[in-house]
């Protein structure tokens, strides 16, 4: 594991940045726990309408919070939402993916409808109405749980593509011929091939899950009152902090989302070529027979493989 | 009668299906939450003014009619299909005797515009970019066109089209910041150039994402068609170069991003939404923007239910067309 991702380091451009980027994002997080402000008192605490400078690194906004500080919670929160929304997102969709893919039969076929129902169904409406029926009651646990309830379909199909052509391979032959047991053979054999693309999926997955918290709150459907990247711009706009010349309380984290979900695919590219066998085969020609059925090449906006 | 059998009766089955499970949950999911939507109504309009308590309960059971919460779930379901099969959606709170369905109607011909128009452009740009990309990986424009496009690729929506207003619209003010048009709505130049002027942005918006998506798996496609034999005989046989191109690798990789328009019309429609809101562009995402600010459900349930309904019969459409792209389909 630590040398994969040693070597990943060393020889993948796309994820050297990523991580590079999201080890800064972890610094803003650790510190959001050493912030001299509590995370629901950040107003009225500085003198207001500060551009930024040595005191303020990112200004302060026209509600007297430094925005340095309170960029620190945002990135906290956000990436708790995005956390549970992977979470749930993921473990719905593996569930169901695997057992599609090892059971099959008619399961299997009334599983793959669903699943092909739900990825047509646009999910923002969705969320607007539930959103908009819960607000108030909308706590960032619930949100997230939200998220990840609607992201389950595009990941499923992708496990069960993979368990599908892992039941073909050569090896999943000889070890049922030699008298392994089901069980055992998922584990041991199969579940190495699982994880690494589980580990890429979970990456990728954020990046949907950020984009719609901030949508979301941008809308003023989540929780208001708790700093998040989405509720900074939300409030960011609401007092007209561009028109009234204060561009840093919107600018600040607009960038920090474009860097996040830069971070979080960068990752996933670098990820993807190392588990796409065609790239791999390049650099490791030794393990020519392991070459992988190529997965589905149709992709959604928000579920990124490497290209 | 084969492809009819194989490939077309499945597609509508599966059609019907997502109609089906769309509408299904949005039935239920509002009904599946602790708040009732007619209290929450009602609790915001006595805040303000002290009204008759016999008043508030009749004003309850009309409301209650209207939203169609009463009797059985099962009862509300019926009810629920049989007034959406005569296109009834209810009537908007927020401008109260309008029924829904002329509110959503004069937002769609906007958004079904500004949307066809933007897929449009951003599937054959995306498709031909990726192509000439793919093909000549090596060059210094291309790599430089690949870095731009996975910098802007995971961008959500919401924050492109921030960018460009303030850009744009704020800062060089080339365009304006909020509507769709201006003048009396006539088949002359000078209303049909204040569409494009007032629509460049929006779309502009939508482009720069779907392009990048398109771009990203256009080029991967086009990556794997050059390596394939008739590529290198083409270019032994001195092809030239821009007919290898056109006619035979980007051909080729059109006909999966087919098949992934289809699947990817939601993300599109749902970035549409975000950008009109941003841009007060007059489609259904402002008119949904405005139902949210005022609290009317019946708005936000009759766009849930026209954009799944929309969605998945576009998909059906473009999957229908399928078999005259492919003739493998076709012949089978």
């Amino acid at each position: 594991m630590l040398t994969t991702i040693r070597d990943l380091f060393r020889f993948s451009p796309s994820f050297r940045i990523g991580s590079l980027i999201l080890m800064v994002v972890a610094a803003f997080v650790i510190l959001s726990f050493f912030s001299p402000y509590e995370q629901d008192r950040l107003r009225r605490k500085v003198k207001r309408n500060q551009p930024p400078s040595a005191d303020f690194i990112f200004g302060t906004t026209s509600q007297g919070q430094d925005v340095f500080w309170a960029l620190t919670f945002a990135i906290r929160n956000t990436l708790i939402i995005s956390s549970i929304a992977v979470f749930i997102g993921r473990g719905i969709g593996v569930t169901l993916g695997m057992i599609s893919g090892y059971l099959g039969g008619i399961f299997d076929r009334v599983a793959q409808s669903i699943v092909e129902s739900v990825i047509v169904v646009p999910r923002l409406p969705l969320l607007i109405l539930i959103g908009s029926i819960l607000r108030g009651s909308l706590t960032m646990f619930t949100l997230g749980i939200l998220i990840g309830i609607l992201d389950w379909a595009y990941p499923s199909k992708r496990y069960r593509a993979q368990v599908l052509s892992l039941r073909e391979r050569d090896f999943t032959h000889t070890a049922v011929f030699s008298g392994m047991s089901s069980l055992k053979i998922v584990i041991r054999e199969h579940l190495p091939f699982i994880i690494p693309f589980l580990l890429a999926d979970v990456i990728s997955g954020f990046l949907f899950s950020i984009g719609i918290e901030v949508t979301l709150s941008y809308l003023g459907l989540a929780n208001l009152d708790s700093p998040t990247i989405g509720t900074m711009i939300y409030w960011g706009n609401y007092y007209q902090s561009i028109p009234a010349g204060r561009p840093w309380v919107m600018i600040v984290p607009m960038v920090t989302v474009i860097l996040m979900v830069l971070g979080f695919y960068l990752m996933s590219v670098g990820l993807g070529e190392y588990l796409d066998p065609r790239k791999r085969l390049v650099r490791l020609t030794a393990h020519a027979g392991e070459e992988a059925e190529d997965d589905d090449p149709r992709k959604d906006k928000d579920d990124t493989w490497a290209p | 009668m084969n492809l009819l059998t194989t490939y077309i009766l499945p597609r509508i089955l599966q059609w019907a299906l997502v109609i089906f499970v769309g509408i299904s949950a949005t039935f239920l999911i509002p009904r599946l939450s602790p708040i009732n939507p007619v209290d929450e109504m009602i609790g915001r309009m006595t805040a303000f003014a002290s009204i008759d308590p016999h008043a508030v309960v009749s004003m309850r059971e009309s409301a209650m009619a209207l939203f169609g919460l009463e009797g059985t779930l099962l009862e509300q379901y019926g009810r629920f299909w049989s007034r959406l099969l005569t296109g009834d959606l209810g009537v908007s709170f927020g401008n109260f005797p309008r029924p829904v369905s002329d509110i959503i109607g004069a937002g769609l011909p906007w958004t079904i515009g500004l949307l066809s128009i933007a897929i449009l452009i951003s599937w054959v740009s995306g498709v031909f970019l990726g192509a000439l990309a793919g093909y000549f990986h090596d060059r210094r424009w291309a790599q430089f066109l690949e870095r731009f496009v996975v910098v802007v690729y995971p961008i959500p929506y919401l924050i492109i089209a921030f960018v460009l207003i303030f850009i744009f619209a704020w800062w060089l003010k080339w365009f304006p910041l909020v509507g769709g048009s201006r003048g009396q709505p006539a088949l002359t130049w000078d209303y049909i150039s204040t569409l494009l002027y007032f629509g460049f942005l929006p779309a502009l918006s939508i482009v720069i994402g779907s392009t990048a998506f398109r771009f990203i798996m256009a080029k991967s496609l086009t990556t794997t068609e050059i390596a394939s034999d008739y590529v290198q005989y083409a270019e032994l046989a001195a092809v030239p170069k821009r007919k290898i191109i056109l006619f035979y690798v980007a051909r080729n990789t059109m006909l999966p991003q087919v098949t992934d328009l289809a699947l990817s019309l939601g993300a599109l429609f749902e970035g549409a939404l975000i950008t009109e809101v941003l841009f007060a562009y007059p489609g259904l995402g402002f008119v949904l923007y405005n139902a949210i600010y005022n609290a009317d459900y019946n708005i936000i349930m009759g766009i849930t239910l026209l954009s799944i309904a929309g969605i998945a019969t576009a998909s059906l459409l473009i999957d229908l067309l399928y078999p005259i792209f492919d003739p493998r389909v076709r012949l089978r």
